[in-house]
């Protein structure tokens, strides 16, 4: 399903904003921690995250308000430099990129929706979705109707001329939407980019983004506060606190096995029946538990397979990967116990 | 932040502060008091102590002007200039010069004026300016107000566009900015006449000269704004251009200084309303126009006339206010689509058949094209006759203030200004400053003041010191309570608030009609002059502290049983103390401007000095007198920040 062919990898990133925060870590001899760090004037956006975006992944990235996550998205699109360690972008060190090589990469393969939307306010919507292309060279005839096509996949069919002042926050979310898919990037940005939406659109949008990244097979980094957003869109979710990448795996991997404490205050309230599939509780079948009768599919959601294990009296169903073929047992009590919660 | 320390400073150096001031205080009233066995030297800057900086300041001009040759470069600059000049005096007033096409109808500019007022403020401005130019143009004033508008439409382009320029090389190099600021403070601290005097020596006098000095007046403002607009773009427009992968060039046309729009406009507001002020003003060196006549009119005391003139430029200044700001504050508003061109183009072509009707009527009908001042429906003398009776009627009145101001306020105040040995002033302001800004701020008052010392006009600063104070006193005395009666709803002080902002765009000029109107020529008029100029700031700034207070703090307080007098001591004052002081900051600054000004009436302060040195082109003197004008505002531009923003952190 996916190339494991990382297109970003961030390598030991460091992040700090101050006056000098590239001697302050090669001067430090280990890596300082927060208290350190912050008795030395500095803030820690970013620590020392070492993490890999593979071609035609969506990598999630949540955490609490300020936890770093808006900073290392700049990082990787070196919106804001970094103050130690590397990140490679498409097999480029981009720090040691070029302006004009920079500039090229941004006009070819890049795309970035920002938390605030960054649109420009002397500009119509479609001046704001072409203003990519017009930095391109495009010419306007020909870039005329690429522009209407986007502007009609956010549904904003009908503004074209209207200004940013003159649209409502949802809307305007949805021309900076427009304005990065404008020119097709491989690699996507997103940050926060559905916040402002009624869930309807969001929904919307949600669906749309999955059609365009089966289909063309985007490489994204997503932000969202909204753990159900995060469960309909990510490959995996990388979670942060305090500029440190605390875990970053599948999503049922951060539910069911939650690296640290927090990762799992984090996912406490989440209704682990709705990530957790037949396939991950599955356990290796053996001597003793032959499979028998119906098999259940490695896919669903326990959460889909409510009724059946209500229903099913046996102790242990049999799961079947893609293939039809039987790839383990599920524990009917345990995975009962997950849905409705432990018998107290 | 150094304000937020002063607050946390422990009670060490706060003691130690504290007992500075009060040896200080202590040393400036022994001096005062025991003048007569002080020194000769503490009294008066010694001899020895004035440098001359005059001299110096010459002899740098001299080698500027002849020996680097820059008198040929300026000479240049301005024949370049006066090209211009020259196309735009043909076209308003029909100056015999290229592209002999002028003059245009007055009919054709007012109608012009009403489609540019529609076209951005609608009816109302239209109005406005239609009326406006058809004011001028029946009351005869017509080819005087051209040649004053000739300039400006002149002056305040360059002016935008030098300023963009050096607004946008600043906010590129931090260094220049860093460089830029002081320069900029001090030269907003100047008083008109101080640009005037090098102006004469390189340039001449006339329009071009008018010009010249009108641009470089209205320049800082520009440089100011157009930085700040930068600097205010937000960071995420900005990145958003990047990734849409903008050059460094594309990014500062294409994103920044669009989105910085408002502010730069801003910019052009301000540029417009200097150049106003300035032209007037540059009549002193031989600018023709309006300022000229009101100037000849008011030495000869023709008050009928003189208010008449007054009227235009004050028409003209609420009109261009209103139209620069009325622009600024635009916001972008889409067009439907599809559209006939000729609703698309509807302001336009109403223009062009307006102005086609106005020019072929004005073929047939002369009075329509011109309306000389002979023509003109003057009536001046009438208001003469009106108010020669109301003049008698209140003489009684105005003599008496006359006689009480003089015997009871002036002249006690000012020998007291001149009694003080300058030692005992240093340490006073010294003490000051350590009051407010610790030692930091006592060096700069002493360091602001010794400059005075050294320049040699010591008395004649403290006469200037003296009419600014007790000016700014009276103003106080007036202020405060229509302030306080304003703010006792919300139509109210947004009426009066209405009226500050549009009697603040007058030009400084303006308000010595109404004074010599009532006082005749005499430092009586010009402190009251100054008192109604200083006044409005400090009316303004009043009413905007007292409402920005939260109203939720009011209630509070009034919820744990405040009464209403309660509540005015000790949340509205405290609360708005900071804003209003930044309103005194102003009338201050006002007030040294229109003292220097007013200085053609009599006075005895620097602002004669300067008129001297403006008359024998005397740059030194100038400068230095300038300066001297500078350091005052400056020092109490200091003084009044530090604390204000040593205040608000508190609330
Ligand atoms: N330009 C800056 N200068 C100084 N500190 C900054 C700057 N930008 C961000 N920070 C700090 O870095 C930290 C991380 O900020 P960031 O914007 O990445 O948070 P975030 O995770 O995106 O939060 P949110 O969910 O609210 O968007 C914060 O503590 C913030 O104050
Ligand atoms: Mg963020």
């Amino acid at each position: 399903m996916i190339a494991q062919h990382p297109v970003i990898s961030c390598q030991n990133v460091w992040k700090l904003f101050g006056s000098a925060p590239g001697e302050y870590l090669s001067d430090s001899q280990e890596a300082p921690d927060l208290e350190t760090i912050h008795a030395a004037g500095y803030v820690a956006a970013v620590r020392d995250v070492t993490l890999e975006v593979y071609q035609g992944e969506i990598l999630v990235i949540m955490g609490l308000s300020g936890s770093g996550k808006s900073t290392l998205l700049r990082c990787m699109s070196r919106l804001l430099d970094i103050s130690s360690g590397t990140i490679v972008v498409d097999g480029q060190d981009i720090a040691a990129l070029s302006e004009r090589a920079l500039i090229e990469l941004r006009r070819t393969k890049m795309g970035m929706v920002f938390q605030n939307f960054g649109l420009l306010p002397h500009r119509t919507v479609l001046g704001n979705v072409s203003f990519p292309l017009e930095m391109r060279g495009q010419d306007r005839h020909a870039r005329r109707d690429r522009e209407l096509e986007v502007i009609e996949l956010v549904g904003l069919t009908g503004r074209e001329d209207h200004f940013p002042h003159e649209l409502s926050g949802g809307q305007q979310q949805r021309v900076g939407i427009a304005r990065s898919l404008a020119i097709e990037p491989d690699i996507w940005f997103l940050d926060e980019p559905f916040s402002s939406l009624d869930p309807l659109i969001r929904r919307e949008m949600q669906e749309e983004f999955l059609r365009l990244q089966g289909g063309l097979g985007k490489t994204i980094v997503f932000i969202t506060h909204d753990f159900d957003e995060a469960l309909r869109l990510a490959d995996r979710i990388a979670i942060m606190k305090d500029g440190v990448v605390v875990q970053c795996d599948t999503p049922e991997k951060v539910v069911l096995e939650p690296a640290t404490p927090y990762v799992a205050k984090f996912t406490e309230n989440i209704d682990k029946a709705r990530v957790v599939r037949a396939g991950g509780m599955a356990l290796r079948e053996t001597e003793a538990t032959a499979p028998r009768g119906d098999a259940v599919s490695a896919q669903s959601t326990l959460h889909e397979l409510a009724r059946t294990l209500v229903d099913d009296d046996r102790d242990s169903l049999p799961v079947e990967g893609a293939d039809g073929k039987i790839i383990g047992m599920l524990d009917r009590q345990d995975a009962l116990d997950l849905v409705v919660g432990t018998r107290t | 932040m150094s304000s937020i320390e002063a607050h946390a400073s422990p009670p060490g150096v706060r003691a130690r502060r504290l007992s500075m001031v009060v040896v200080l205080m202590a040393a400036a009233i022994a001096m005062a008091l025991g003048r007569d066995m002080l020194p000769a030297s503490l009294m008066r800057p010694p001899d020895w102590m004035i440098l001359p900086l005059a001299d110096w300041i010459n002899a740098f001009f001299d080698f500027l002007r002849d020996d680097l040759g820059l008198l040929a470069v300026t000479r240049s600059v301005a024949g370049g200039v006066e090209a211009l000049l020259d196309v735009t005096a043909n076209l308003l007033y029909g100056k015999n010069r290229w592209p002999w096409l002028g003059p245009i109808p007055w009919s054709v500019i007012a109608v012009t004026a009403a489609v540019i007022g529609y076209a951005l403020g609608g009816a109302k401005l239209a109005f406005l300016a239609c009326g406006t130019f058809l004011w001028i143009a029946l009351m005869g004033q017509w080819t005087w107000a051209m040649e004053t508008l000739s300039v400006i439409v002149v002056a305040a382009p360059v002016s935008v566009l030098l300023g963009l320029l050096v607004g946008v090389a600043a906010w590129r190099s931090r260094r220049l900015a860093a460089l830029l600021n002081p320069i900029l403070n001090i030269a907003q601290s100047l008083p008109h006449f101080a640009y005037m005097i090098p102006v004469v020596v390189f340039i001449g006098v006339g329009p071009k000269a008018g010009a010249i000095v009108t641009i470089i007046f209205s320049v800082p403002p520009m440089i100011r704004m157009t930085l700040l607009g930068l600097q205010k773009v937000p960071d995420e427009v900005v990145e958003s251009g990047k990734m849409c992968g903008a050059t460094g060039w594309q990014l500062l046309l294409r994103t920044r200084l669009p989105t910085a729009r408002t502010d730069i406009l801003i910019g052009v507001n301000q540029v417009i309303m200097q150049c106003l002020a300035m032209v007037v003003l540059a009549s002193f060196i031989g600018m023709p126009g309006l300022g000229q006549k009101l100037l000849q009119l008011l030495q000869a005391l023709r008050i009928g006339q003189s208010v008449e003139i007054g009227l235009t430029i004050v028409l003209l200044a609420i009109t261009l206010d209103r139209f620069t700001r009325a622009w600024a504050l635009r916001q972008p508003v889409h067009v439907p689509r599809v559209m006939p061109w000729h609703e698309r183009f509807r302001l336009p072509l109403i223009w062009l058949g307006l102005v086609t009707v106005a020019a072929g009527l004005s073929q047939v009908f002369p009075l329509l094209a011109e309306i000389g001042r002979v023509q003109g429906f003057s009536f001046g003398a009438a208001i003469d006759a009106v108010m020669d009776r109301v003049i008698v009627a209140i003489y009684p009145v105005t003599d008496w203030l006359h006689w009480f101001l003089i015997v009871w306020v002036f002249i006690p105040v000012r020998d007291a200004f001149l009694w003080m040995p300058f030692a005992a002033v240093l340490s006073l302001l010294a003490a000051v400053g350590y009051a407010v800004g610790g030692r930091r701020s006592a060096l700069i008052c002493v360091a602001f003041f010794g400059y005075i010392a050294i320049s040699g006009w010591w008395d004649r600063t403290m006469i200037t010191a003296y009419t600014v104070v007790v000016s700014v006193a009276i103003a106080a005395v007036f202020a405060f309570p229509t302030a306080i009666w304003a703010t006792g709803n919300a139509v109210r002080s947004r009426r009066v608030l209405l009226v500050c902002d549009t009697v603040q765009t007058f030009p400084s000029f303006i308000y010595l009609i109404p004074m010599i109107m009532l006082f005749g020529a005499n430092d009586v008029a010009v402190v009251g002059a100054v008192v109604l100029f200083a006044a409005v700031p400090l009316i303004r700034y009043t009413i905007e502290g007292i409402r920005g207070v939260p109203v939720a703090l009011v209630e509070a307080a009034g919820m744990s049983g405040a009464t209403r007098r309660q509540i005015r001591r000790h949340v509205l004052w405290p609360v708005a103390l900071p804003t209003i002081m930044v309103g005194v900051n102003q009338a201050v600054m006002f007030s040294l401007f229109m003292v220097i000004i007013a200085a053609f009436i009599g006075t005895q302060d620097l602002g004669q000095e300067m008129q001297r040195a403006l008359s024998s082109a005397d740059v030194g003197k100038g400068l230095v007198l300038g300066l001297a004008v500078a350091t005052i505002g400056l020092m109490v531009d200091h003084l009044i920040m530090k604390w204000a923003s040593s205040v608000r952190p508190a609330n």
